[in-house]
């Protein structure tokens, strides 16, 4: 049982950076008609816009201290973050927090360079086929991970949780279970981080009336254009709204994998997966498939399962795409209409 | 098989044949003129010019093409362990396993297209890739990659007890292939030439039309009494079995076969070569291959000192900052310039190289219309 349980949370938090990312994806397919395989790569900046800002944090001065001395005789060199020294006690809770503080930094960031990408590249490729898209998209990707790379270097870079998430929660006693089922702290954080965020991007879409125009563009851009509502602009901010989703999510999830430069490529051909599973252009669909292939690749890791059928674990995402593909054409709840030959 | 080709394509295969099997000469000025690279020119032509087979007549954008290399290179390794080290047969079987996994994914992957025949395809190469890690590491010796050992069976060669000390090296009848030589260039360049006829003629022949015609419109292709399905298997298993050649050629050359290969980014690659040099022309997908190897070779050897060395004229301080600038695109960010080119061309010029040539030759002779022909008459994979 507590096992089962364990797998399921995994499963979860793994799901939650599908379905953030999924989510993003599918928005941006909705809304411009735009395969986008660049979107990994701002999954990716979002997490580097944690580690840049927990180097921005930790920059220190160096001072030797005459008064002390190293074990080894020579005179001590004293390390000291500049926030520290300005700012005392709440500069240190500063640099604990680095991680999530930075969510501070990469939504302007993000904002502005997925409405700069919009506007300078996706935009002139709306009529093209989706070929070019992929491709364009794909060179884009390719682009942004080399400059990253060549800033950062090719090694993946940890990022610690803020000292109070480090630990472990005892989950069994908080669902009533009695016994302990350690969890790491940081993945739960991050499970209701994800579920939050959907809830956020959901409500949005649904409650105030700049989603409802949006929701009205997805479904017919021209009446909507023909009612006088600019929904081009609209449709960017979209694109902006999705490249932050993505980021955030990649901030989040760097205490989890420590980011290196191709990390977004990774999640973004399993987020393929899961967008085309929960149906091209379904939101809901989008979120139902992270959350399941999240779970049914963590059930898959298990050892009992990983005895009766080897391998499991590595194919369980691409075999249910495929199986997924060939029965339910159209996804899990995907649109008639929508990317049909 | 008939050898009815055209006057022009006549022309075009010597012109190509002639441009390949000179290589050697012709390349020297440009500094790619020795085996090793040209060969990887040869290869990955081969691959590019099998994929157009399918991405460039039918429009289907497969992203899982590397896991057909993979599959060659297997095949081709463990023809040279079990049976002999002789070059054909490993390359024979390559061609006969690449091509019956082509016609299981095929079937499957072709039953949608679009933007989910991708995935599909994604997905099939993605499970080669990770099986080979784990499941399959019996036949793919796992992150060592499979190489060749000492006490290999190799039993036609031992039958003619050609045992000798040493690990033996790739031969045909006696010419040794890899390491490097000449004779492996001649040996994939001759490779190369082959398949391109077979290109040719797959182009100019009734079913290479048939296949155009599925890219304009299927739904009219099968108003007509078509069945789509197995013009577009062949053409996915033909494209495969080009790839597995292609794979079983790296394992001629360079007798190790390791599970990166399959991973996806080489299946963007070959997308890639295919884009820069032309899709759906004879020779642009070949002109991309090279291109983009030689400047993978060119870009990746330079670092700053050879910067600094070249602006040496500059005063420091425009040097400086120039070459900071500039060592972002060359030696380890040479992917950089990569993926700056790819959407450049894209952006620009989706047709491609060739089609950069046809407008420029358009811009000469206006005179003329512009009807030109597809392919552009002088083959030129090395440029």
């Amino acid at each position: 049982m507590d096992a089962i349980l364990l797998q399921i949370l995994n499963g979860l938090d793994k799901g939650g950076a599908y379905a953030l990312i999924a989510l993003g994806l599918t928005l941006v397919f909705g809304t411009l008609g735009v395969v986008n395989f660049a979107h990994g790569a701002l999954f990716m900046m979002g997490a580097f816009c944690a580690v840049a800002f927990n180097k921005l944090l930790t920059l220190q001065s160096v001072t030797i201290d005459p008064s002390q001395t190293t074990p080894w005789g020579s005179p001590m060199e004293v390390r000291q973050p500049y926030v520290e020294a300005w700012l005392g006690e709440s500069g240190k809770f500063l640099v604990d927090y680095s991680v999530p503080a930075s969510i501070l930094l990469a939504i302007p960031v993000m904002l502005i360079v997925g409405i700069a990408m919009e506007r300078g590249l996706i935009r002139h490729f709306y009529k093209r086929p989706h070929s070019e898209q992929i491709l364009v998209t794909f060179g884009l990707a390719i682009v942004i991970q080399e400059i990253i790379k060549h800033y950062f270097g090719a090694n993946p870079i940890p990022q610690p949780a803020p000292a109070a998430f480090r630990g472990t929660a005892a989950v069994g006693e908080m669902i009533g279970l009695g016994q302990g089922l350690p969890y790491p702290w940081w993945r739960l954080i991050y499970l209701a981080f994800s579920l939050s965020i959907i809830g956020a991007v959901f409500a949005f879409l649904r409650f105030t009336t700049y989603g409802m125009v949006v929701r009205a563009g997805m479904r017919d851009r021209e009446t909507v254009g023909l009612l006088g509502i600019n929904i081009e602009r609209r449709f960017t901010v979209v694109f902006g709204i999705a490249a932050v989703v993505a980021g955030v999510a990649g901030v989040m999830y760097t205490p989890i994998l420590p980011p290196d430069y191709h990390i977004g490529m990774e999640f973004l051909v399993l987020s393929f997966v899961v967008v085309v599973v929960g149906g091209m252009g379904s939101l809901g669909g989008a979120v139902l498939a992270g959350f399941l292939l999240g779970i049914l690749q963590s059930f898959a890791s298990m050892n009992e399962v990983k005895a009766i059928i080897p391998g499991i674990d590595q194919i369980i995402i691409y075999l249910v795409a495929v199986v997924v593909l060939l029965t339910l054409p159209r996804g899990l709840m995907g649109r008639a209409g929508v990317m049909e030959e | 098989m008939a050898l009815n080709l055209s006057k022009q394509d006549w022309l075009l295969f010597l012109g190509f044949a002639l441009v390949v099997l000179t290589m050697p000469i012709t390349l020297q000025p440009l500094g790619a003129a020795y085996p090793a690279l040209m060969q990887k020119f040869c290869i990955f032509g081969i691959f590019a010019l099998g994929f157009n087979i399918l991405f460039g007549l039918t429009g289907y954008l497969s992203f899982g093409h590397a896991a057909f290399i993979g599959i060659g290179s297997y095949a081709a390794v463990w023809m040279f362990k079990l049976l002999t080290m002789n070059a054909l047969p490993a390359i024979f079987f390559s061609m006969i396993v690449a091509g019956l996994v082509a016609v299981v994914i095929g079937y499957v992957a072709l039953r949608r297209s679009g933007i989910y025949f991708s995935i599909l395809t994604l997905a099939f190469a993605q499970m080669f890739y990770n099986l080979a890690y784990s499941v399959l590491t019996p036949l793919t010796n796992g992150e060592t990659g499979l190489q060749l050992t000492l006490n290999d069976p190799r039993m036609l060669d031992n039958m003619a007890g050609a045992a000798t000390g040493g690990l033996p090296r790739v031969e045909l009848f006696g010419i040794g292939l890899s390491g490097g030589g000449y004779a492996g260039f001649y040996f994939c360049a001759v490779i190369l030439i082959l398949c391109f006829f077979f290109a040719i003629k797959i182009f100019r022949s009734p079913f290479g039309l048939m296949l155009r015609a599925l890219k304009s419109n299927q739904n009219r292709m099968r108003y007509t009494g078509f069945n789509n399905r197995p013009y577009l298997l062949a053409a996915f298993v033909i494209s495969g079995v080009y790839a597995g050649l292609a794979g079983s050629l790296m394992a001629v050359t360079d007798p190790l076969a390791g599970a990166e290969r399959m991973q996806w980014t080489a299946s963007g690659e070959v997308v890639l070569m295919t884009i820069l040099g032309g899709a759906g022309t004879l020779v642009g997908p070949i002109l991309g291959a090279a291109v983009i190897k030689y400047f993978e070779n060119i870009f990746s050897a330079f670092n700053e000192q050879t910067l600094h060395r070249i602006f040496d004229f500059l005063p420091d301080s425009i040097e400086n900052p120039l070459v900071s600038v500039l060592s972002l695109f060359v030696g380890e960010g040479w992917h950089l310039t990569l993926g700056v080119i790819f959407v450049l061309i894209v952006i620009f010029l989706p047709g491609g190289i060739m089609e950069g040539f046809r407008r420029l030759s358009g811009l000469f002779n206006r005179g003329g219309g512009g009807g030109k022909p597809a392919v552009a008459s002088h083959p030129q994979p090395a440029e």
